[in-house]
């Protein structure tokens, strides 16, 4: 062991595992009653890990092997609405092929964790790192959660389950394809019993029972409706102080400790990077070289998008000159989806920074630190108003 | 036979089907067979609408709106759920109409039926997407009118047969039947209710206003299906052949059927004798 291998926390075991792996742990950690799900890359190694989890009787759970993604989140709808704990995941064309249920269990206000694994929607095929897939569902009302990590995903995963108990909210946790789901990280998997203790049984409310009969999701005239939406919404509003809690409470009990936006060496930065998912790592490395170049930039790196910190933001981006948003989706006609979300925070906003709108990747074209440090550099050439595409 | 059926009610008074609803009948004797431990699972269909709105509805027992194409995939969810939590002795019931099994929900039936999953999925089949006010989906008849088959539907397309797919998933109990003959209704539903795994239950189900008859007359219509030999009654034996529980009790020709129903119109004289072809080696095959 070399001195910058952290010490594994009590209560944990260390292990080197896929990133697709350490999000299957997780569930396995979480219980869940009902496993329901379809292969697509570059999520598969996760229902994969879970069928041999189940298979060896570590996760004493009902795996619905179905036939199609919408099948497999319909499947946890029914399960859910049934009064169980229970768990999808999905990719891409997968994710979109849910898009009608997503909004369903939204509405229905059911606990329910999914992980997507960040991958480009077709045409043409491919199966590479992008964002399309989950922020072209960020209006379906799920509570989403990006990570940057292989230990973030796992940790996610628990702490989706918290979240999305407490708010009736689902919750979406991603990871990118590829450079997250299959790239072999050190992890601290927690022990059993650590989980339990922050996860409690799940305790059902308004669900299928002989015993108490309800009707569930049955047609709403518009004004109830109207308020059954407004609940939502406050929910989603609620959201953040729940995360805050839900993640001080976690850092307390495993000492890995998260917020909704993290930030690096912003004290002193004129010009931020906000990043999310794996790219991180490589604006790390960019942001240190730029440091010792006498460059002070800072990262703020997004967790949570839906719903999106505005106010957290508007807090970190206040006195600064510039923010450059690294993009992994695209909503043709308007820009990096991210920057979107960006200036609709900052609207209003006095002295907010110039918000420069970078597509730094699609489909898993390769950033280099190189590609963010040259960025950086040139942002005083950066016109505010154009997305940058690179050559 | 003498049937002792129950004088509880699953199905309320109130309810939103149209006068001389065949679906509405159906699922109130379904639910007298099935008992109190039943949970419905229905994706959008005409008995969306029926159960009645937020913050009323019309079943005493448990019921999930779910998404068209969903039900045999909610179903498996809902069940997979009872059997972790115990409940196995619950059924669990998929209720859609003809879109919602036929087209849309094709495929997660399908998978479902592949899978063996425990549950009971009954189609009531009024013969077009009648919710949304009569268009024709792939249970439609040859010959029959709906608005998106103005001329009469093609009689190079006819219904898909929905019970030879089913019967080629070796499903663990596949019957068709009619709530215009309920002593066959009953009795299969009980039976149904008595077996695990995947069970499929094929029912006619009159439509008024769809098939453009008098409400008063939807039973007899009915009947007559069953009487012409164009719904044949039958049911799966152990050695996956389908064959009749009951022939018809009046035998009468398929014009006496069409002709009892606006929505056949057009269906011309000629056209009949091919018809009643069709229709008579079809019921032979189940004898």
């Amino acid at each position: 062991m070399t001195s910058q291998d952290p010490v594994t926390p009590a209560r944990h075991v260390r292990e080197m595992l896929l990133g697709s792996d350490a999000v299957a742990h997780g569930v396995r950690l979480c219980r869940p009653a009902v496993v329901s799900a379809y292969p697509i890359t570059p999520q598969t190694h996760i229902i994969e890990t879970l069928s041999e989890m189940v298979d060896r009787g570590e996760l004493p759970a009902e795996f619905i092997k179905v036939e199609s993604e919408m099948s497999a989140i319909a499947a946890c709808l029914g399960a859910v609405s049934a009064g169980v704990r229970a768990f999808t995941a999905t990719s891409s064309q997968g994710l979109a092929m849910m898009h009608e249920i997503l909004h369903w269990v939204a509405g229905a206000r059911l606990p329910l964790v999914m992980v997507n694994a960040n991958r480009a929607l077709g045409a043409p095929w491919n199966i590479w790192a992008d964002q399309s897939d989950s922020l072209s569902q960020r209006d379906t009302g799920w509570l989403q959660l990006y990570g940057e990590t292989a230990q973030e995903a796992l940790d996610g995963v628990i702490i989706a389950y918290r979240v999305t108990e407490a708010l009736r909210v689902p919750v979406m946790v991603m990871l990118d394809g590829f450079i997250g789901s299959h790239t072999m990280e050190p992890l601290f998997i927690p022990d059993p019993g650590l989980v339990d203790d922050y996860l409690p049984p799940y305790t059902p409310v308004d669900y299928l029972d002989p015993d108490n009969p309800l009707t569930l999701c049955a047609a709403t005239a518009p004004d109830s409706f109207y308020e059954l939406k407004k609940g939502h919404a406050r929910a989603m509003e609620r959201a953040f102080d729940v995360l805050d809690k839900t993640f001080a409470e976690f850092g307390d009990r495993f000492g890995r400790r998260y917020a909704a936006v993290e930030t690096a060496g912003t004290d002193d930065a004129e010009i931020l990077v906000l990043s999310t998912g794996a790219l991180t790592g490589t604006v790390r490395v960019a942001l240190d070289r730029l440091r010792r170049q006498g460059v002070p930039a800072g990262l703020l790196k997004l967790r949570l998008v839906r719903p999106f910190p505005r106010w957290q933001l508007r807090h970190l981006l206040t006195g600064r000159r510039r923010v450059i948003v690294l993009n992994r989706a695209v909503s043709y006609g308007a820009g990096g989806i991210l920057t979107q979300e960006l200036r609709a925070a900052c609207c209003g906003m006095a002295d907010a920074p110039a918000i420069h709108d970078v597509i730094v990747s699609l489909g898993g074209k390769e950033v280099y630190p190189e590609t963010i440090e040259e960025i950086v550099v040139r942002a005083d050439e950066l016109s505010p108003d154009e997305s940058v595409w690179r050559p | 036979m003498l049937w002792n059926v129950t004088t509880a009610e699953y199905l309320n008074s109130g309810h939103m089907a149209c006068p001389g609803c065949g679906a509405s009948l159906s699922m109130r004797h379904a639910l007298k067979v099935l008992g109190e431990e039943t949970i419905v699972v229905l994706p959008a269909c005409c008995w969306s609408i029926i159960a009645g709105g937020f913050p009323t509805t019309a079943l005493s027992v448990p019921l999930l709106h779910v998404p068209f194409a969903t039900a045999a995939a909610c179903a498996s969810g809902v069940r997979r759920a009872l059997l972790s939590r115990g409940r196995e002795e619950v059924t669990v019931m998929a209720w859609a109409g003809d879109g919602g099994t036929f087209d849309i929900g094709l495929q997660a039936l399908s998978g479902a039926a592949e899978r063996r999953e425990d549950f009971l999925y009954v189609c009531y089949d009024n013969e077009a997407y009648m919710n949304t006010g009569i268009q024709q989906s792939s249970a439609t008849p040859a010959g029959a009118w709906t608005t998106t088959t103005p001329a009469g539907k093609e009689f190079a397309y006819g219904k898909k047969d929905i019970l030879e797919i089913l019967r080629a998933h070796r499903p663990a109990y596949l019957v068709t039947a009619t709530i215009a003959c309920p002593e066959d209704f009953l009795a299969k539903f009980a039976a149904a209710r008595k077996r695990r795994g995947f069970r499929f239950i094929h029912l006619l189900s009159p439509c008024p206003p769809g098939w453009k008859i008098d409400s008063r007359d939807s039973l007899a219509v009915t009947r007559l299906a069953v009487d012409s030999g164009v719904f044949p009654l039958v049911e799966m034996d152990d050695g996956g052949r389908l064959r009749l529980t009951c022939e018809p009790a009046h035998p009468v020709p398929v014009a006496d059927y069409l002709r009892a129903q606006g929505r056949f119109r057009t269906v011309r004289d000629e056209d009949l004798e091919p018809l009643q072809r069709r229709v008579d080696e079809r019921l032979e095959s189940f004898r």
